[in-house]
């Protein structure tokens, strides 16, 4: 019954659904602590709808410049050391939070986008470049800078790992 | 001629740029809702009460602290602060930041839909397990406890 609501409606409005439930329920129990909830979701959304801007216009860019094999030979099976600092950089200069690059990387993997690649590319999104005064200041530029580093060698180990255990081998 | 050929690769990169997002769309709604409600359901207090000591289960509460947290890293450089101040390990601190921004599993149903549940489920377990290893090797490093 459930597999076939999902179906008819689609995955991603399911899970909207139920999201917007929990708010319901949320309201019929304590309602000011909805108001709350809602002010804290319009103040994300402002934040992150330029970021939706960005992601719409790398998008666009990709679909109108890179067809499937550039793609594959950038960023699939054989793209080498090359892919790596793709990931590495892109991920690391790449703003806002991490699922607003979902749509951009499914795309991307329809193409030919390899796991261990996704995997690196997300996992340099912890590389913030414009917060790391704020955690030189909290922690000493000594921890920022053996962090950073270590952030970025644990990266390819982290996609290393995640396409094997995603078992597609290590070339994806 | 090569003008108009140009238009239409423009239109129809335009075209499925707003499908892939429109796609997505309510994916990543249903996750900026389940963000706001841990937001404010989660008093940032929380945090402090968790940690106690312990050289072998603090950094594992701190990845496990930040895996479930989410938002601006900013926030956990804070509260990574306020921790520090209260005497918690730095290899603590340093896992709960590192798992903050890697791990995600508020977002982990998002992440499974438009990657594949698999990929999600093993770029997350994976993300934990580093998050703590680098935060022994940041610490061993830089010689802190």
């Amino acid at each position: 019954m459930i597999k076939k609501i999902i179906e008819k409606v689609g995955v991603g409005e399911a899970f909207l659904f139920l999201a917007v439930i929990g708010y319901v329920i949320l309201g019929i129990f304590d309602f000011a602590l909805l108001r709350d909830v809602l002010y804290v979701l319009i103040r994300l959304i402002v934040r992150i709808a330029p970021i939706l801007l960005i992601v719409f216009v790398v998008m666009f860019f990709t679909h109108l410049f890179f067809e499937g094999q550039r793609i594959v030979r950038l960023l699939g099976k054989g793209s080498g050391f090359r892919g790596w600092m793709v990931a590495i950089s892109g991920g690391i200069v790449s703003s806002g939070p991490i699922y607003m690059w979902y749509p951009l990387l499914s795309d991307l993997k329809e193409k030919g986008m390899k796991d261990s690649l996704i995997a690196t590319f997300l996992y340099n999104r912890a590389i913030k470049i414009p917060l790391l005064p704020m955690m030189v200041h909290y922690f000493g530029w000594d921890f920022t800078l053996a962090l950073s580093i270590y952030m970025v060698l644990f990266s390819v180990v982290n996609g290393v790992i995640v396409q094997r255990l995603t078992q597609r081998g290590p070339e994806g | 001629m090569a003008k108009k050929r140009n238009g239409n690769a423009q239109k129809q990169a335009f075209f499925n740029a707003t499908r892939a997002l429109k796609k997505s769309l309510p994916i990543l709604m249903g996750v900026l809702m389940l963000l706001a409600l841990a937001d404010t359901l989660i008093p940032k207090q929380t945090y402090r009460l968790i940690f106690s000591g312990n050289w072998f289960f603090d950094p594992l509460m701190g990845a496990a602290l930040g895996s479930i947290s989410g938002g601006n890293p900013l926030t956990s450089y804070i509260i990574g602060g306020e921790l520090r101040q209260e005497g918690v390990s730095m290899l603590a601190i340093t896992a709960f930041i590192v798992s903050w921004v890697t791990v995600g599993i508020i977002q982990l149903p998002a992440e499974g839909l438009m990657l594949g549940k698999r990929f999600a489920i093993v770029r997350n377990a994976v993300s934990f397990c580093t998050s703590i290893v680098i935060a022994i090797f940041t610490v061993l490093t830089i010689g802190i406890k």
